[in-house]
This record gives structure tokens, sequence and C-alpha cells, in this order.
């Protein structure tokens, strides 16, 4: 019965895998997701023959409660709100493991191993600041906490004091493994460390915080292996673990940070520079302008900012975009990692929108392209096209990747105001001669130029 | 007693490598779609959830094995069900309207 539980896993965990390399092109993504599913449908029924289980009451409640619940919330949630959605499973996935590191501590019965005791403290640990650390994201992301950033004096020293106290317990913990006051005072350091490691982080740098939380909730689900000699799960858990450290360091390279800088920086609240406080002359021009330009234009490439979706404006956007593709005029959207508020999401809200994914572009992909285009328009992004990160060694932003959006031969910016952008630094795009800015709100200004395109 | 755990190690090491071949072939316009994928996957932990609130050890281990099935689950179904949603819209060349 073993040997088929335990082939039963291999053979799960080969669909993980398989649906992970079929989630690497739009054309099998789906595919792979339904494999995933499948994976896990068998690890789940595998598991109810083991013969440990002996009540199936309480699992079938279980079951249909969360079933129902996942059910409405994938079905309801809207697509700008999917961070915040991946943010709260996040934290549902640390929760459970850490829950069952208790369940599992409580069921001891002996001398534990000392591997299982040191992964059940890993595991809850891992876990429980999975949980509060994510729903501190959620709170952030869903405008129900202030998303900018929260320190207090001294707030390192007192994390790293935190960090260390848990390491003492921790060990006393495995030296004595009937101590369960230690065990309850590493779940409660961790669930205070979760909350304080997110509150100073501010709302720009959400996409690394998502990804790491991702990462961690693999790790937890892992460590819930270790603790219960489930390969699936130590499988499973290295998976999303590697998945989850891959994209954080994706972000914080698009983004030009570390991830200590962000975890100890004081994310967001980037002095700004503007040394040369310049009288620099903006021209303000006119939907009328810009539909001149459009319309004479050969190669038109899009730059959306997360103001895009912002404004609700991706709809709009499409709308324009099919009107000049039926005009015989090449136009792409050049997309920047960091547009939006989650690894991807702006291909997503594009998506929504009827965007072909083939029309779609990486920067590594189209920015060679820009300096061949005639129009670049850029709408609600503004650091991503930033031309001092390559030149001015002296501006926050310098080394991050950007958009050439300066190659091109004119550049409409669709902006609200003059403001800049996360980063505190200036613009020097909005000031170039070829470049034509267009305030106001980004949805009504590309409606402005729908009409007189269709005139 | 050590090796049992060591066997434990070296999938985990394996599953990293293998985790992170795979992964960074994905391209960027499907990364959130990985994610919420990846984040339905991380509650596998489900599986051990159900052994502890179907064990009948003990009430307090029940309950909290409970609620964890209950929170796994959520994961689980919501976030391969969003996955699905998302990955419906990614369609490529629309002809004309």
């Amino acid at each position: 019965m073993n040997i088929i539980i335990a082939l039963a896993y291999l053979l799960s965990s080969i669909l993980f895998i398989l649906g992970l390399k079929n989630l690497g092109s739009p054309k099998t993504a789906r595919r792979g997701n339904q494999l995933a599913m499948s994976a896990m449908l068998i690890a789940i029924i595998v598991t109810l023959t083991k013969n440990e289980i002996l009540d199936f009451t309480y699992i079938i409640a279980g079951l249909i409660i969360g079933s129902a619940i996942g059910v409405i919330i994938a079905r309801k949630i809207q697509m700008t709100a999917m961070p915040q959605m991946v943010a709260l499973f996040n934290g549902l996935g640390g929760g459970a493991s850490a829950l069952v590191a208790l369940a599992e501590y409580n069921r001891l019965t002996g001398e534990p191993r000392i591997d299982v005791i040191i992964s059940m403290v890993v595991s809850l640990f891992i876990g429980a600041v999975t949980f509060t650390g994510s729903l501190v994201a959620f709170g952030k992301l869903q405008g129900l906490i202030r998303s900018a950033p929260v320190v207090f004096k001294a707030q390192r020293f007192f994390n790293i004091s935190l960090f260390i106290l848990f390491l003492i317990i921790g060990i006393i913990v495995i030296i004595n493994p009937a101590n369960s006051t230690g065990l309850l005072t590493i779940l409660a350091i961790a669930l205070i460390l979760g909350v304080l490691f997110v509150m100073p982080i501010g709302g720009a740098d959400m996409p690394v915080v998502i990804s790491t939380l991702n990462s961690c909730s693999g790790l937890a689900a892992a460590a819930t292996g270790f603790v219960l000699s489930n390969n699936i799960l130590i499988i499973c858990g290295a998976l999303v673990g590697a998945s989850g450290f891959i994209l954080t360091r994706i972000m914080c390279k698009a983004m030009n940070r570390s991830i200590t800088n962000i975890v100890f920086g004081s994310a967001g609240t980037a002095t700004t520079n503007n040394s040369n406080n310049d009288k620099r002359k903006v021209v303000s021009y006119t939907e009328e302008d810009a539909s001149i330009m459009l319309e004479s234009a050969q190669t038109v490439i899009i730059i959306p900012g997360y103001g895009l979706a912002v404004a609700q404006a991706q709809f709009a956007l499409q709308e324009l975009v099919t009107i000049l593709i039926n005009k015989s005029i090449n136009v792409r959207y050049a997309i920047h990692p960091v547009a939006g508020r989650m690894p991807g999401h702006m291909n997503v809200l594009l998506a929504e929108a009827n965007v072909s994914y083939d029309l779609l572009f990486d920067l590594g992909d189209i920015n060679d392209d820009f300096q061949n285009s005639d129009v670049v328009l850029v709408v609600g992004a503004n650091d991503v096209v930033n031309p001092s990160a390559r030149s001015d060694k002296d501006s926050p932003l310098y080394g991050m990747p950007i958009l050439n959006a300066d190659q091109a031969r004119s550049v409409i910016i669709c902006k609200r105001s003059l403001s800049p952008g996360y980063s505190g630094a200036d613009n020097d795009l909005f000031y170039l001669d070829k470049t034509q800015m267009i305030f106001g709100d980004a949805k009504e200004s590309i409606n402005a130029i729908i009409k007189l395109l269709k005139a | 007693m050590i090796e049992p755990l060591l066997v434990s190690v070296y999938i985990f090491v394996l599953a990293i490598f293998v985790g992170f071949e795979t992964i960074t072939k994905v391209p960027p316009l499907l990364h959130t779609p990985l994610m919420s994928g990846t984040n339905a996957i991380s509650g596998i932990t489900l599986v051990g959830a159900l052994i502890s609130a179907g064990a009948g050890h003990s009430s307090l281990s029940t309950v909290l094995g409970l609620l964890a099935v209950i929170i796994a689950t959520i994961n689980v179904v919501g976030g391969f069900m969003v996955t699905d949603r998302m990955l419906e819209m990614f369609k490529k060349g629309k002809k004309k309207d």
C-alpha cells in the first residue's frame, strides 16, 4: 500500500514539474495549469487513502468550506486586484503550514527525532512570518493600511533582536522538545516579525514583497514536508521557493534595488534630489496634435504604466490601437518588468482588455527598436522611461534598465501632471523638443484622440 | 536516523534546481499567472493538513488540522481557478474588428 502511495506521489511530482514547464509559453500555459491541478488532485486523493487517517468528518467539512470560499474569491476578483489576492493566498499557504506544524507538535509522542523538531520550528517560523507579512501586504495593496512606509526608531535593531531571540528559543525547544511555552513564544515572535518586515516597505516595492512572500510560502511547505517526511511537500515547496526567488531577483533588478535595501532601506522615502530645480519649460499639447502625429506615423510603440490601470484606460487604449492597426500602422506595446503591482501584472491587465499577446513585448525584445519608431506613446508611466537611469550617476534611478523612449523620433506622454515618479527623480524626457505632453486623465485623453481619429 | 533525513535533503536540493531550470524559462508575459499558479502549488501543505485533521489524535490537533485544511483548500482551489481565468484571457491575434 505504502509503495502505491509513494509511486502516486512521484507521478504527482512529475505532473507538477510538467505543469510548470508548460507555464513557460502562452500557448501551453493553460494546459500547464491544468496539469498542476490534476497533480494536486492525485496528491490529495492518495493522501486520503493513508491508513493514518481515521476520521473523515472534519476533512470533508474543511474541504467543502475551503473550496466554496476559494471558488467565490477566484470568480469575483478584479484583475487589478490580483496582487492583493496573491498576497492573501500566500498568507493562507504560510498559515496552513504553521498550523500543521503546531498540530503535529501536539501529536508528538515520546522522544521525537531531532530533525523532526528542527523542521517543526522552521516550518512554524516561516509559515507564521509569511502569514502576517502577507496580511499586511494585502492590507496595503487593498488600501486598508496606509501604503506609505511605516518606520519607527531603532526598528532594524528591534527586528534583529527579535530574530536572535527566536534563534535562542528555537535552540531551547530543539534541546527540550517538551517545552511548549517555547514553541508558542516562537509563534508569537514570528507573527510580530511578519508585520514588522512588511510595514516599513512602501507601495512601489510591493512586487518584490509579494515575490519574496511567495518564495516563503513554498519554503514553509517544504519545511512541513520535512516534519512529515513527505516528499511531495518537499518537492512542491522547493519548486515554489525557487520560483519566488527567481521572481524576487528579477523584480529587484528591474527596480534597481537589492533585497536588503528594500527590507532595511528607507523604501519609498527616497529624498527628492531636484538639485537642478530647473525652470525648464514644458510645452503642453492637445489631443489634436497627438492624433495628427499618430495618424502620420508608420511605427508606434506604446508604453503603459500603472497609471493606465489606475485610470482604467486599458480598454480605451486598446480601442485606439485597433484603429491605428486598421490604418495599417505597426503598433506594439513595450512592457517594463515593473509596470504594475506584481511581476507581469500589466500583461494580465492588457490581456483582459483583449490585447493579443503577440503585441506585447518585453524590454529586452523591443528596446533596440525605439530608434526606428516614429512615435512612442507613454501612458501613465514615468520612472521606467527616465533617461537619467542611463547617464546620470547622481540619479536614484541610475543603473535601472529603462525603455529607450527618448530614442524614438517623437514622444507623446499622457500624464496627470509633471510630478515625479516613485523614485522622486525629475524626468528629462518631459523636456525634450520632440516630446509632446498631454496633461489630464489618461482615459479622457485617449478617448478624445479616438474621437479625432474616427472623424 | 540520519539517512531518511539525508534522502529528504537530496530531494529538496535537486527539486530547487529543477525549479530554477524550469522557471527561468518562463517569459515576463506570464509572470503573474506563474506566481498565482505556484501559489496554488504551495497549497500542497493541504496534504499535511489532511493528515493532521484526520488522524484523530486529540481534539486540539483536529481543530488545528481542520483550520489548516480550510485555509489550504482556499489557497489551492482559489489559486488554480484564478490562474485558469487569467490564462483564458491570453489570446493571440484577433482579426480586425
